[in-house]
């Protein structure tokens, strides 16, 4: 029941991204595009996601647990590091340079376009990249 | 590449990704972050933790296929980038986001309406040199 409820959670996300145009990297470089041929959409997709997920959450945490599981996970790191910054930054320029975030690509694997899986693979390729960070300058960046 | 404002397909499919988003809390008490998510496939801790992040992928990648059968036509997706550009901008992404603890899904959604102070801080420094990458891009080196 678990399984068949994530699948189903998966595929509500997956619809909406595809209406969403989130998953259309020449909307999503658009949007950042101020001084070119700029697309405000996806200004909307944020606004829907977070005015449901804003109110959502406040519903389902009047419950004591998750429907499948004894509690809910929740990170509670309040930490402003260099770790936090300078990695969010790069997944902009990152996102910037292609128009693909991970959002995105999972369910645009269901496409069938070969970009779509390169882009998810290189993705895992900065994976490792960062383990093999951690584990030669463990102090810079740990895991 | 100019393209289409649609600022209701946009709305209505932020909405879908909220509710995803909202369903995963509910059922399985946990955040939708894509990068987590996929973390989690390539490293992987146990079973379980394994089983749920398999269903709900399957899910995500099920929607454009079903949108397919219901409407007559694949989401679009239009890649503006060479494949040597994918490949560069998957590693720093997939760099970024873990270093970072976040992407688009899991700090500018779930982070964002949780009101979490390091998504607070990651959002606008993503959107900031995502913004910056696409004006350089271009605007300065006329990709």
């Amino acid at each position: 029941m678990k399984l068949i409820f994530a699948l189903f959670t998966g595929l509500v996300f997956g619809i909406g991204m595809a209406f969403s145009g989130m998953m259309d990297p020449a909307k999503v470089l658009n949007f950042f595009d101020v001084a070119g041929s700029w697309d405000p959409s996806l200004a909307f997709v944020m606004g829907g996601a977070l005015l449901v997920t804003f109110f959502g959450y406040k519903l389902v945490w009047r419950r004591d647990a998750p429907l499948f599981g004894t509690r809910f996970q929740v990170p509670t790191g309040t930490v402003i590091d260099a770790k936090l910054i300078g990695g969010s930054a790069l997944f902009g320029i990152g996102w910037g340079i292609g128009g693909f975030c991970p959002g995105g690509a999972i369910p645009a694997l269901g496409t069938g376009r070969w970009e779509v899986a390169l882009f998810l693979v290189a993705v895992v390729g900065g994976f490792y990249l960062r383990r093999l960070l951690s584990s030669v300058a463990p102090t810079a960046v740990k895991p | 590449m100019e393209t289409v404002f649609t600022p209701f397909a946009s709305l209505g499919g932020g909405m879908g990704i909220g509710l995803g988003s909202v369903l995963l809390m509910l059922g399985l008490g946990r955040i939708f972050g894509a990068t987590g998510i996929m973390s989690g496939l390539v490293f992987v801790e146990n079973r379980d933790e394994l089983a749920w992040r398999v269903a709900l992928v399957i899910g995500m990648v099920m929607a454009p296929g079903l949108i397919f059968v219901a409407t007559g036509t694949m989401p679009a997706l239009t890649v503006t980038v060479s494949p040597v550009m994918i490949v560069i901008s998957g590693i720093i992404v997939g760099l970024g986001a873990s270093l970072g603890s976040g992407c688009t899904s899991g700090h500018g959604v779930c982070g964002l309406s949780r009101l979490s102070v390091r998504s607070l801080v990651a959002v606008p420094t993503f959107m900031a040199t995502a913004a910056i990458t696409v004006f350089v891009m271009r605007h300065v080196f006329g990709g």
